[in-house]
């Protein structure tokens, strides 16, 4: 469980981000954070990381142990292969486990996002969506029980955009880890996550809590079916009627 | 652009015409004595004295590019070390940082007499010398490396709790690399000065043959020399961006090109 009891945040240079906020995300779940940009959305999802302290409040992560972080960039590094990107965690998490058994762990992980091919491969030889499956095995490897994810797609075309939204619900299903995905496309929300929140413009304020009226088998015949038409129309109308949204 | 040859070998020759009408002309007006020579000597005569004194050319170039490489060789590890020292700890940064800066502003020609008296006529002094011009732009770019990482890859090695050292090793150092070697270029060009400095006052090498062809009016000598330490500073530049080739080819697609283009 993640809890957030009044957790706001304020930065020196511009002012409130995040207005005092009560948020709890039961062990599992998949949440999408919606919202503007700019809203502060990331800022709490840094929060929830650790990478940033909340100004006020308390942050409850139980299980920190093993938290994954995707950016909005892949952010490899370009003096590793793509099997060394994947081991990075390991490497960095413990010190005396053996180099074969962190290269095995990482291969199975480039497997499962379809890159068992691409081990030896240096990040420049790859495409943007081959880039943001290596970063997704990395967060993979460790076998995260929180997985947060900021705007990991919308750099993707469509086509790559999609299956990598499907190979993601997969990966959950299978592993039944905490989700957080924040983005700004009210559909990828919707074919993403069980749960939706919905922010205000800066500084960001919870204005919708809703629960997905989808089945949790989805696929691409989804994204054509009339209970995802609804799903968007249910959001864009609380989006559009939310009056702070510029 | 339309007027650029398409061949490449007539583009990387053009600048060879200038140097052979320059040097013509050079020619023509010594030997006529419209330039005397004491003022600029004969292109050919130069050449001339390349061949004369070969013996002495060569043992001067050995020992200046001793000199100078020591000196760079000393500097880089000295800088690197500064460096990391510096960028790991604010303490070190207000502590020697403003040292470090200053050491930049010191007039390598006013101390060289005093890196006599403390090391003495010979090598010593020299690699000193080439070593103080040759620290700072190693500092300042390892520095700036070191302190240019992605701030997002920081937060992924803080996220999986990576000590200090680890991410000195495995993410601040790499990432560092391209900064070291453009300081290492700019260090390379200086170290062969200051070499060059210090052999005018502690004897030997390239610096010592400007200095004495200089007190017997042999401006052949002087120019044959200079062109040899200006050859001696471009070769250094040339191993040093050999080796960052080497090391940051996997890197980038277009490293290789890119260096083209801006050298173009």
């Amino acid at each position: 469980m993640i809890s957030l009891a009044n957790v706001d945040k304020k930065f020196a240079a511009t002012g409130e981000v995040v207005k005092p906020l009560n948020l709890e995300i039961p062990d599992g779940q998949f949440i999408s954070f919606l919202g503007p940009s700019g809203c502060g959305k990331s800022t709490l999802l840094r929060i929830i990381a650790g990478l940033e302290t909340s100004t006020n409040g308390t942050v409850n992560v139980r299980e920190t142990k093993r938290i994954s972080f995707v950016f909005q960039e892949p952010q490899l590094l370009p003096w590793r292969s793509v099997l060394e990107n994947v081991r990075l965690p390991l490497e960095l998490e413990s010190e005396q486990a053996e180099r074969s058994d962190q290269d095995e762990t990482s291969r199975q992980a480039l497997i499962r996002v379809g890159l068992g091919e691409a081990l030896e491969k240096m990040p420049h030889q790859l495409s943007g969506g081959m880039k943001m499956r290596v970063s997704l095995a990395r967060a993979l490897v460790t076998k995260p029980q929180i997985l947060l994810l900021d705007e990991p797609f919308g750099a993707l075309d469509e086509v790559t955009r999609f299956r990598l939204q499907e190979d993601l619900r997969s990966f959950w299903r299978a592993s039944r880890m905490t989700v957080v995905f924040v983005t700004h496309s009210m559909s990828e929300a919707a074919f993403l996550a069980e749960r939706q929140i919905v922010f205000s413009a800066r500084p960001a304020r919870v204005v919708v809590d809703r629960l997905s009226g989808l089945s949790a088998k989805r696929d691409d015949s989804t994204r054509l079916s009339a209970e995802f038409a609804n799903e968007v129309r249910e959001l864009q109308a609380r989006f559009r009627s939310n009056e702070e949204y510029p | 652009m339309s007027e650029m040859p398409r061949n490449r070998w007539s583009r990387s020759l053009l600048p060879v015409i200038p140097l052979v009408i320059g040097s013509v002309l050079i020619e023509v007006l010594t030997r006529t004595s419209v330039i005397p020579t004491y003022i600029l000597p004969a292109p050919t005569e130069v050449i001339k004295s390349l061949f004369d004194d070969a013996a002495e050319y060569v043992t001067g170039f050995r020992s200046t590019a001793i000199g100078a490489v020591g000196g760079l060789a000393l500097s880089f590890f000295v800088g690197i070390f500064i460096a990391i020292a510096v960028s790991l700890s604010s303490v070190m940064r207000r502590a020697f940082l403003p040292y470090a800066t200053f050491f930049q502003t010191v007039p390598i020609i006013a101390i060289a007499p005093m890196l006599v008296i403390w090391f003495g006529f010979g090598r010593p002094t020299v690699i000193a010398s080439a070593f103080i011009v040759s620290l700072f732009p190693i500092i300042a770019n390892s520095i700036l490396g070191l302190q240019s990482t992605d701030p997002q890859l920081v937060d992924l090695f803080r996220l999986h709790r990576a000590s200090k050292l680890k991410t000195l090793c495995k993410l601040r150092l790499p990432s560092a690399l391209p900064a070291i070697f453009s300081g290492l270029r700019i260090a390379s060009g200086l170290a062969v000065i200051g070499a060059i400095v210090g052999e005018f006052i502690a004897g030997g090498g390239l610096g010592e043959v400007v200095d004495s062809a200089r007190t017997q009016q042999r401006l052949d000598k002087v120019f044959a020399a200079v062109l040899l330490s200006s050859l001696l500073g471009w070769f250094l530049i040339l191993i040093i961006d050999f080796i960052s080739r080497i090391m940051l080819r996997s890197w980038y697609v277009g490293e290789r090109s890119n260096l083209e283009d801006s050298s173009r």
